[in-house]
């Protein structure tokens, strides 16, 4: 089983007006023309590749940071890869408001914490969370804070089988156990 | 307990009760993957589970539709890798001949109203159109349906969307659908199954129905159903909802009077009348994709050309949505009449609306585009703007934005 508190540094998915970007798309997250690559490693590399003012976003990553995007993230298409390339990257977590139902699901199965926040929004567009801040997530008591500010995130509690899972480690290790 | 559509169908799928908010693990009719996801669900399958066999042959499907036949190694790689596992474990495989995958399992049979269906692309609820429970997966989960031959699945909310008024002769199921694209946005039956009624939807036939239900991705639903269908066009009377079913909402959406419609940079749901930004002058037009692929789209465009030329440097990209369609494209003379429209006939699949396929746009190109998504950057750089096939054909005469009564 995997840490059940995660501490990273945030990239907070915003506009340049400071407001969370909605509905980021799998071709902006993970663009079609490289959907032909299969070794996850080679996915990192073109991470938020399409999504305007993130393209560099590979290069500043490092493992442990942890992404926050705004509602309906993950919108468009199945791609598995759209969720691998940010293993790859080693990110730790997204907390987003609210992901399309794939990507939520691509996510859950193979063991990548996406959590569910309310306040995001607010928390964004009033300087309370930015780009840099440390935070710290307790996925088993669904809370997380921002050491930086000393502010809190009330994060949604998982489903049963999103902690099983996650447990587990993936979908298939929770077939065997 | 009286259900909605999709909690009947999870129902005859699960042991577990299946209300709504409850994860249930639940039955998979069809198993599918396409040349795109396919080939890492091969790999995760090797790797997880060896030479296990997969729980039934017989439902476990591939279809080659994106890249089709491959226009890069890799892909051609990737589409041989899925056939040897295909061939080894005794596997059908719908080839680059056959067309979009989600399309083909409806002609041939294997999706059915009420029944389940799984699947390596995010448009598999098309399937809502004929009443089954089509969900585009992920490769991991896919692998995991090809062993199990079932998933967890939350049972989603329901919500009714009630379509009031009849709109106008020249509006089609593409403006409709564009409408409640721009209506319902992303939030409003977003995770949510919707059940769509009034006139104006149950008196589609399969091709608008088809059109419909593959755009509740862009409106960010689970899947979408029109139980009412009066002319057994769908055959999705059978599942009609219980009475006294439980909707977490209804809207009602009112098209009253409603005129062609277009979706403009940058998402499906930014959508504005023809009449609004008719003028704007295009490079390249495009029908085709799961959402306007059918024999009645082509029919359509058809009638709008009545015999005549595209504009003189605007090119016409035509992609039938299978091999089924091409034939009946090829059987009526419509194969021909397009040819000599000057258009550009290509072989089934999805070319036209992703990238790996033919029928990209440079940086600046503008096209009109029946497919289902303009999200920056998906068919190449130029801005691409979402229509009927009429107000494509229309726009490709023209050579700049106009609906079909224009020409």
């Amino acid at each position: 089983m995997r840490d059940s508190v995660l501490r990273g540094r945030v990239w907070v998915l915003a506009r340049s007006s400071g407001r969370l970007i909605e509905d980021i798309d799998t071709d902006q997250i993970f663009h079609n023309a490289h959907l032909h690559i299969t070794e996850i490693l080679q996915m990192g590399a073109h991470a938020l590749g399409n999504l305007e003012g993130w393209k560099d976003f590979p290069q500043k990553a490092k493992p442990g940071d942890i992404l926050i995007a705004g509602r309906n993230f993950g919108a468009g298409s199945s791609r598995q890869q759209a969720v691998d390339c940010f293993i790859a990257l080693g990110v730790a977590a997204i907390i987003a408001p609210s992901y399309s139902a794939i990507y939520f699901r691509n996510a859950v199965n193979t063991g990548f914490p996406v959590l569910r926040a309310e306040g995001l929004d607010e928390a964004v567009a009033e300087g309370r969370l930015r780009s840099g801040d440390e935070i710290e997530i307790d996925l088993a008591g669904s809370r997380a804070l921002n050491l930086t500010r000393n502010e809190s995130l009330k994060i949604a509690p998982m489903s049963g089988v999103q902690r099983e899972i996650l447990e587990a480690g993936n979908l298939f290790k929770l077939k065997r156990s | 307990m009286a259900r909605t559509v999709i909690e009947k169908i999870i129902q005859s799928h699960s042991p577990e009760e299946a209300v709504p908010g409850r994860i249930v693990w639940m039955d998979l009719d069809v198993r599918s993957a396409r040349d795109f996801g396919g080939p890492n669900v091969v790999k995760n399958y090797e790797r997880e589970y060896g030479s296990e066999s997969v729980a039934d042959p017989a439902k476990t499907v591939f279809t080659f539709d994106l890249c089709a036949p491959a226009c890069t190694l890799k892909y051609a790689d990737n589409q041989q890798i899925c056939r040897d596992f295909a061939r080894a474990r005794g596997l059908r495989v719908y080839d680059v001949d056959q067309g979009i995958g989600s399309h083909v399992l409806m002609e041939q049979g294997l999706a059915r109203a009420g029944g389940t269906a799984v699947g390596t692309d995010s448009h598999m609820n098309i399937l809502g159109a004929i009443g089954c429970f089509g969900q585009g997966m992920g490769d991991v989960d896919i692998t995991y349906a090809f062993r199990t031959g079932r998933t967890w699945f939350e049972v989603p909310e329901s919500v009714k969307v009630v379509v009031k008024g009849a709109p106008s002769p020249r509006a089609t199921a593409k403006d409709l659908t564009l409408y409640l694209c721009k209506v319902l946005g992303t939030s409003k039956i977003a995770l949510r199954s919707a059940e769509f009624y009034g006139p104006a939807v149950a008196s589609l036939d399969l091709a608008g129905r088809i059109t419909l239900c593959s755009m509740v991705t862009e409106m960010a639903g689970i899947i979408g159903f029109v139980p009412e269908d009066p002319r057994n066009q769908a055959g999705t009377l059978s599942i009609a909802a219980d009475p006294g079913a439980v909707y977490a909402e209804t809207i009602e959406v009112d098209i009253d009077g409603l005129e062609p419609q277009l979706a403009v940079p940058p998402s499906p749901n930014t959508v504005r009348p023809v009449s609004e930004v008719r003028g704007i002058k295009i490079d390249s037009g495009f029908i085709g994709s799961c959402t306007n692929g059918r024999a009645e789209d082509m029919a359509a465009a058809a009638a709008v050309l009545r015999g005549r030329k595209i504009k003189p440097g605007v090119m016409l990209k035509i992609v039938p949505a299978t091999r089924w369609v091409y034939d009946e494209m090829l059987q009526t003379g419509l194969l021909k009449m397009l040819f000599e429209s000057g258009a550009i006939v290509l072989n089934p699949g999805c070319g036209g609306c992703a990238e790996g396929h033919a029928g990209l746009t440079g940086k600046g190109e503008v096209e009109v585009s029946t497919g289902n998504r303009n999200f920056p950057g998906k068919q190449g750089k130029g801005p691409v703007y979402l229509a009927s096939p009429e107000t494509v054909v229309a726009s490709c005469l023209a050579g700049e934005i106009v609906s079909a009564g224009e020409v």
